[in-house]
């Protein structure tokens, strides 16, 4: 066992040199630090080796699993109805993200049709959760960088759309609303009312985030330039999202292969030039933006009809059903008891997250239990594009870096 | 009383079971004028001591996953939680003597947290956010540890995740307790006494608190 | 997404350049599956990285327990000008778990051999640094296959608490 162990230290610590040297061209001895699981930035238990040549990081190691929850194991243990709850908690900042792309693998499977009401619906609730999500990065980015203010602005607006969560669906986080076939509920009188003064109010609130933090000097000296790639080492990497999107490449899924009626709503997408710090910052802050201008079109034409899909054999029928139709109960008590049955075939449905392609894999046998469920997360493979970021920089860059990476260690560790 | 069972290690299980019965009301004899004599407050310095501790946590920055989101929120500022005088969040847990596990606790990050843990000065409290730390939650899986396998917990919030005013409210708890100076002698159920300095060449210095160069332990 | 037909004539050309490389095609609500011969499968990829596919979007491990060849790994490839999808498939079994390693062609395939190994025991050959990557280092077993327990600590009622405190779960 201690050989396996020692086997281990030494693939860790073997480190792969760069070309250039440091500074003045002496060569200084190599150390390695440990950003350990435990570290005062708010991004999740990574671990990170980093070695340095005095303050440049020559060499980074991210080590993950520290959260590591079993979570497609336990799908596999669970009905479909049962796993949206435990998929929900992977990715933790977008959690209708999660249900959305395991929701939308098994109706492809199931070949049923989501009605147009509970598409609208579930592009209202996932672009609020791309600006919620896009407020916590912003304010934990800004406290990495020393930007203490901007953290108290963006969870006063977060706790904005937490409040309209709970309005629809009465939790604040994973709130299981999406459902196979479609939501679980119409949204309630007063959603619309206060969603309409929420988004009046989120673009004014953008700009002042940009005028706090757009210009600042501290900022652009320490995002601008830092942390430079080009698109070609993305994309073989695998990266999605706004990296993607920052480093000039203006792939998104919501407009190459749109799902859930995105092809009714008209946004731009914000892309970057130069790949660097700034421009990550640059294309989440212009998504606060267009994120507002869906909701609003969305709201504007939401289409009456029913929020769920209307396959007795799929989701529960109705409760004033039960007391007058047999049928409707015994669906109901199949429903509650085992599950629906998903005939067998394996889906792939990739949606786009806040953080980049957020695919889900669901292999189903036929019984009413997934036979496999894997998430790819983009988090997970967007930290692959963590070396080549800050190989050669600073080490105070590497925290302004991993902060505009915007990792998610739960989907990373799933 | 007396059941003969297989030996547990470190006679764990008894104790436990005799706090329980302390708990329950059912201690005579010495076991009752201990516990009478750890309870009563005897001098008034005592309370003030208690009162300006409950009043004065300074909580450790731990999230772990979710919990830690809601924890954030606790500190933001619609639910604010520098009106309690709990908003001194300090990185290094040598400063610290509040840590809120908030979120899983998977096998490998396990002993990471009991350290933190250790490296805590004393009095330290802990307190268990969540169902998934408190209990194993909605994971009943191989990868997750409950808290209180490894570690004392004074007190557990339940919730997936708890609102921000359910930790408000598990910390006010965890105030009320800790106002009533309560023996820290269960912790030494968990070995969580006297662990915060483990100098090299002491006995039980193969403890993972002390490090060599090039150590990467935990990895 | 190609349609079936696309799909047919990928494949013949496929076989045309390497007769037993691609063994079936699969093609089902509109997903298209090359299943390929876990010996041609890094060929097979460079193939399709030339025809156009050079985005790999995920690539993980599936257990088909108990079909055999049990260990099965899925490649997702995107095509990013056709915006086309096309997936690659193989299957191993458990005592010859061996794979070739495509981090050559696609540099991101590392975390997720890395977690198709750890979680699945398939290992790559060729793969820069094959070790655990969420579980610990010293675990023993591969977590998702269908035969290894989900595990879990038994929910205490007073009947079991005192029986089943102590034993190992």
């Amino acid at each position: 066992m201690s050989s396996l162990t020692e086997d281990y230290r030494r693939r860790e610590q073997s480190i792969t040199l760069s070309s250039e040297p440091a500074g003045t061209g002496e060569t200084h001895e190599l150390m390695t630090l440990n950003i350990g699981p435990h570290h005062p930035s708010t991004h999740g238990v990574l671990r990170l080796l980093v070695t340095l040549e005095g303050e440049v990081v020559r060499d980074i190691k991210p080590i993950i699993g520290y959260v590591h929850t079993g979570i497609e194991k336990t799908a596999e243990d669970k009905s479909y109805w049962k796993v949206i709850p435990v998929v929900e908690r992977m990715d933790y900042l977008s959690y209708y993200f999660n249900a959305m792309a395991f929701c939308g693998a098994v109706e492809t499977l199931l070949d049923i049709e989501v009605p147009p009401r509970a598409q609208y619906l579930r592009v209202i609730h996932l672009e609020l959760n791309r600006i919620a999500s896009h407020l916590v990065w912003l304010g934990t980015s800004a406290l990495d960088l020393g930007a203490i203010s901007m953290f108290w602005y963006c969870f006063r607006e977060r706790e904005k759309v937490l409040d309209l969560f709970e309005m629809s669906s009465g939790q604040r986080m994973h709130t299981r609303y999406f459902q196979v076939g479609g939501v679980m509920e119409d949204i309630p009188p007063g959603f619309a009312l206060q969603l309409r003064k929420f988004l009046r109010m989120m673009p004014t609130r953008a700009d002042q985030y940009a005028d706090l933090f757009s210009k600042n000097q501290i900022v652009l000296e320490r995002l601008r330039g830092t942390g430079i790639v080009d698109q070609e080492t993305m994309l073989k990497l695998g990266v999605t999202g706004p990296l993607l999107r920052a480093s000039g490449n203006p792939w998104d899924l919501r407009k190459a292969q749109p799902y859930s009626s995105y092809d009714h709503f008209d946004f731009k997408i914000p892309i970057g030039t130069y790949g660097d710090n700034y421009d990550r910052y640059r294309v989440r802050h212009a998504e606060f933006y267009e994120s507002t201008r869906i909701i609003e079109q969305a709201l504007d034409g939401l289409p009456e009809g029913p929020f769920i899909t209307p396959d007795r054999k799929v989701a529960l029928p109705p409760r004033h059903e039960l007391a007058t139709s047999m049928e409707a109960l015994i669906h109901h008590f199949k429903l509650v008891t085992e599950g629906f049955r998903v005939p067998p075939g394996e889906a792939y449905y990739p949606i786009e997250s806040p953080r980049g392609e957020l695919g889900c894999f669901v292999r189903a046998d036929g019984s009413a239990k997934p036979a496999r469920v894997h998430m790819r997360d983009p988090s997970f493979v967007n930290l692959q594009a963590l070396a080549p970021m800050v190989r050669d920089g600073y080490i105070a860059d590497l925290i302004a870096t991993l902060a505009m990476l915007d990792p998610i260690l739960g989907g990373i560790d799933r | 009383m007396e059941v003969t069972r297989e030996p547990l290690p470190s006679d764990f299980r008894i104790r436990q079971l005799q706090a329980r019965d302390m708990l329950r009301g059912d201690l005579e004899g010495e076991d009752l004028d201990r516990y009478v004599e750890e309870r009563v407050m005897t001098t008034t310095l005592d309370r003030a001591v208690a009162w300006a501790r409950g009043n004065s946590f300074f909580p450790l920055t731990f999230g772990l996953a979710c919990c830690a989101i809601e924890q954030i929120h606790v500190v933001a500022s619609r639910m604010d939680l520098a009106r309690f005088g709990w908003e001194a969040f300090r990185a290094s847990p040598r400063q610290a003597d509040l840590i809120i596990l908030s979120g899983r606790v998977s096998i490998k990050m396990a002993p990471v947290v009991r350290r933190i843990y250790d490296q805590m000065l004393d009095p330290k409290w802990a307190i268990s956010m969540g169902a998934c730390c408190s209990s194993m939650g909605v994971f009943n899986n191989y990868a997750l540890v409950p808290a209180d396998k490894f570690m004392p917990i004074d007190v557990h919030v339940p919730g997936c995740p708890p609102r921000p005013e359910a930790l408000a409210h598990g910390i006010i708890k965890l105030r009320s307790k800790v106002l009533l100076n309560p023996p820290p002698g269960w912790r030494e159920r968990y070995d969580a006494v006297g662990t915060e300095e483990v100098l090299p060449g002491e006995p039980d210095s193969a403890d993972i608190n002390v490090f060599e160069h090039g150590d990467t332990a935990g990895a | 997404m190609p349609d079936a037909t696309a799909l047919e004539l990928t494949a013949q050309e496929l076989r045309d350049s390497d007769s037993d490389s691609v063994l079936d095609t699969e093609f089902h609500r509109g997903r298209a599956v090359l299943v390929v011969n876990p010996n041609r499968i890094k060929a097979v990829l460079a193939r399709l990285h030339n025809r156009g596919y050079g985005f790999l979007a995920s690539l993980h491990g599936v257990d088909y327990y108990p079909h055999e060849p049990r260990l099965g790994v899925l490649y997702e490839l995107l095509d990013m000008y056709n915006v086309d999808r096309i997936s690659v498939k193989t299957r191993v079994s458990t005592e010859s778990p061996k794979l070739e390693s495509v981090v050559e062609i696609f540099p991101g395939a590392e975390f997720q051999e890395r977690e198709v190994y750890d979680m699945f025991g398939v290992q790559f050959e060729g793969h820069p640094d094959l070790r655990r990557i969420l579980m610990p280092e010293d675990y023993e077993g591969h977590p998702q296959r269908r035969d290894f327990p989900v595990g879990g600590e038994p929910v205490l009622f007073t009947y079991n608490e005192e029986r089943s405190y102590g034993k190992d779960v």
